[in-house]
C-alpha cells in the first residue's frame, strides 16, 4: 500500500475530458506517490467548496485513481450531488485539493488465474488503473445504464459492454456476461467496482463457483484515513470493517453480502 | 514557548477533540509522515468503554449544512483490549512525535465513558495505573443506565460521577461535557465541584437527518435490485419510490458538528468560563488560527479541533503556527 503524504496537497487542474455522461478530471501532481490500482484520494475544489445549495459541499470526496502516469492524476465524475457538481465545473489552471493515495488496493492474481475486470458505471475508475498495471492480458466486461453513460468504456481497453436498456453491446445485466465468461473458463480472479447490486451480483457469482473476487466498495465517508468512523460495512462473522483503511477493496470472502450502502453511485 | 496545561507543557495549544483522529489507523495510512509532522500538542484518544462496542449500524454520517452529523456508537474495543492493544501503539507514536514538537512530549489523554459512577470510577483507576496515560477526560454524554439522563446534562449527577472519579487518581481529570444540556455553566460549576482539573467543551450537539424522498419512479429498474439510496455523503439520490421520512442514521440521532456549531461552541465556552477557575479546552467548528483565537479570548487555555482534521488531517498545526504569529 502507498502511503500518502501527511495533509492535503493542492494539485493544479490540467484538463477536464467529456466522456458520455462522464467526465475525467486530470491534474497535476508530479510529487505525488504512486498510487496501487485500487487506492483512492479525498478530494475538494480549492475554490467555492462550500456555501452551494443547501450550504453544501462540506467534506471532501472519495474518488478512485483511474488512472496515473506521467506526473498527472486522472480522476472520473458523475454530477450525483453538490460534490460532484462542483468538482465538474473545474477547468484547466483551478486549483483542487488531494489527500492520497488512501486505503488498500487490488493484488494481483496467483496461480496462473487470468485477470476479469467487471466494472459498472462509474465505478469502472479504479479498474483503468488496474488494467495498466496488469496489462492486456486481461478480460474487461462493463455495464452501463445506457448508450451515453458506455461510452465511458473508452477508459478502459478491449471492453465488452452491456447496458441496460440496449442501446450499446449486450442488452442485460454485466453479470450476464460474467457468468458467460466464468462458464467458459472459472480459473480466475474477478476484480470489481460498481453499484452495490452489481457487487452483491457478483460477490454471490464468484461464490457459488468458488472464483475469487476483489470487490472495491464505496461509503460515504468524512476522512478517507480512518477516522472518523463513519464508512463501515459488515465483516463476515460479526463486527464491521472500515471501507477507507480496511478497504476499499476487499476480498469477498471478507463479507458475507455487500452492504446496500457500500456501492458507486448509480 | 510552551502551554502550561493541568502540569503538563505542551508546545502549542491546539490537540485533537476524542474521537475524531485515530492515530493508529493514521499511521497506517500516513506512515512515519505523521510522527514527524503531528499535528497536536497532546493526543486525545477515542472514547473506551469498559466493554468492546461494535457501533452504530451504518449510514453513520450526514452531511449537514456547513457541518457533519454522525452517529458512530462509540466502537472501541474495551478497556482491556485498549490498554493490551492501543495503548503501547499510542504511547510509541506520541513518543516519536516529539520530534514534531522540538523535543517537547505529546501527553496521551486518555477519554472513557461509562454508564454509571462505578463504571467510571473502574475506566479512571484502570488509567490511574499506566504510566504511559497522562491525564483522563471523562465523556459524560451518556444516558445513566438507572436514571436514563444524560449523566453530563444534569449538575447533581454529573458531581457524583466526577467525585467517585477523582478518588482514583491523581492525574489531571478533564472532564468533557455535553451542550445538550439547560445550562452548561452549571454543568461546569458541578465538574469543579467534583474535583475536575479542566473541563472541555463542545461534545456535539444532538440532530438527526430523514432519508430522501420523492414521488419520481426509479431510474434504477435494471440494476438497482435494492430500494435504498446510496449512503455517499453525496445523498442527492432519492430512493425508488416515495416512502414515509425514516430516520436516515442507523443509530437514529447522532451529533452535529462543523463549522455550523461554531457560534454555539464560541457562547458556551464563554459562558463557562465565566463561571469557573479551572482551565477550558474550547472547541466546536474550529477551522482556522482565527477562530482557535476567538474561543481563547473567550477564556479558553486550549483549543481542539475535530471535524476539520477529517478534510485536512495536517490543519492543527497551521492553526497551532498561525496562533503563534
Amino acid at each position: 500500500m502507498s502511503e500518502a503524504p501527511f495533509g492535503r496537497r493542492l494539485l493544479a487542474v490540467t484538463g477536464m475530458d467529456e466522456l458520455g455522461s462522464y467526465r475525467v478530471l486530470r491534474v497535476a501532481d508530479p510529487d505525488g506517490p504512486d498510487p496501487e490500482p485500487g487506492q483512492f484520494a479525498m478530494l475538494a475544489t480549492a475554490e467555492r467548496w462550500g456555501g452551494g445549495e443547501d450550504e453544501r459541499p462540506y467534506l471532501p470526496r472519495a474518488f478512485s485513481i483511474a488512472r496515473c502516469a506521467e506526473g498527472e492524476a486522472h480522476f472520473l465524475l458523475e454530477d450525483v450531488g453538490p460534490g460532484t457538481r462542483r468538482l465538474s465545473e473545474l477547468r484547466e489552471g483551478d486549483g483542487l485539493w488531494a489527500l492520497g493515495p488512501l486505503g488498500r488496493g487490488f493484488t494481483a492474481p496467483g496461480d496462473g488465474r487470468r485477470a476479469i475486470l467487471a466494472g459498472g458505471g462509474v465505478g469502472i475508475a479504479p479498474l483503468a488503473i488496474l488494467q495498466d498495471a496488469l496489462g492486456d492480458d486481461t478480460t474487461v466486461l462493463l455495464g452501463f445504464r445506457d448508450g451515453s453513460r458506455a461510452e465511458g468504456a473508452a477508459l478502459l481497453r478491449d471492453a465488452r459492454v452491456a447496458t441496460d436498456d440496449g442501446s450499446a453491446g449486450h442488452h442485460g445485466l454485466l453479470t450476464d456476461l460474467l457468468a458467460r465468461e466464468l462458464q467458459r473458463d472459472s480459473h480466475a480472479v474477478v476484480y470489481s467496482c460498481g453499484p452495490a447490486p452489481m457487487l452483491e451480483a457478483v460477490r454471490a457469482m464468484c461464490a457459488a463457483r468458488e472464483v475469487p473476487a476483489q470487490l472495491a466498495l464505496e461509503a460515504g465517508m468524512a476522512c478517507g484515513f480512518g477516522a472518523c468512523f463513519g464508512c463501515v460495512v459488515a465483516r463476515r462473522g460479526g463486527g464491521f470493517m472500515r471501507v477507507c483503511v480496511d478497504g476499499p477493496v476487499l476480498d469477498a470472502a471478507q463479507l458475507e453480502r455487500v452492504d446496500e450502502h457500500a456501492g458507486a453511485p448509480e | 514557548m510552551t502551554v502550561s496545561f493541568c502540569g503538563l507543557e505542551l508546545a502549542h495549544r491546539v490537540i485533537n477533540g476524542s474521537g475524531t483522529f485515530d492515530a493508529i489507523a493514521a499511521r497506517r495510512a500516513f506512515g512515519a509522515a505523521l510522527e514527524t509532522e503531528f499535528p497536536f500538542a497532546a493526543y486525545v484518544s477515542k472514547t473506551i468503554t469498559l466493554q468492546p462496542r461494535e457501533g452504530n449500524p451504518p449510514p453513520r454520517l450526514w452531511e449537514a449544512a456547513s457541518g457533519l452529523i454522525n452517529s458512530i456508537g462509540l466502537p472501541n474495543k474495551g478497556l482491556e483490549g485498549y490498554i493490551a492493544e492501543d495503548l503501547p501503539q499510542l504511547a510509541s507514536l506520541t513518543e516519536a512525535a516529539r520530534g514534531a514538537h522540538d523535543g517537547c512530549a505529546v501527553p496521551l489523554i486518555t477519554n472513557v465513558m461509562g454508564s454509571t459512577a462505578e463504571e467510571f470510577s473502574t475506566l479512571v483507576r484502570a488509567c490511574d495505573g499506566r504510566s504511559e496515560i497522562a491525564a483522563v477526560e471523562l465523556n459524560v454524554s451518556c444516558p445513566n443506565v438507572k436514571t436514563g439522563l444524560d449523566i453530563g446534562a444534569d449538575p447533581r449527577q454529573l458531581q457524583d460521577v466526577v467525585l467517585e472519579a477523582r478518588a482514583q487518581t491523581r492525574k489531571p481529570l478533564i472532564v468533557k461535557l455535553t451542550p445538550n444540556t439547560a445550562d452548561v455553566a452549571a454543568c461546569a460549576q458541578a465538574a469543579q465541584a467534583g474535583g475536575a482539573d479542566a473541563v472541555s467543551l463542545i461534545n456535539t450537539l444532538r440532530a438527526t437527518a430523514l432519508a430522501p424522498t420523492t414521488e419520481a419512479p426509479s431510474r434504477e429498474h435494471r440494476v438497482a435490485h435494492s430500494a435504498k439510496p446510496r449512503a455517499s455523503v453525496e445523498n442527492d439520490r432519492p430512493p425508488a419510490a416515495a416512502r414515509r421520512p425514516a430516520p436516515w442514521l442507523g443509530g437514529g440521532t447522532g451529533g452535529l458538528s462543523g463549522p455550523a456549531v461554531r457560534a454555539v461552541a464560541l457562547a458556551q465556552v464563554a459562558a463557562v468560563a465565566a463561571r469557573v477557575s479551572i482551565p477550558v479546552v474550547g472547541m466546536g467548528g474550529v477551522e482556522r488560527a482565527a477562530h482557535a483565537r476567538e474561543l481563547i479570548d473567550a477564556g479558553a487555555t486550549l483549543v481542539a479541533v475535530g471535524t476539520a482534521s477529517f478534510s485536512d488531517p495536517a490543519v492543527a498545526t497551521r492553526i497551532a503556527r498561525g496562533l503563534d504569529r
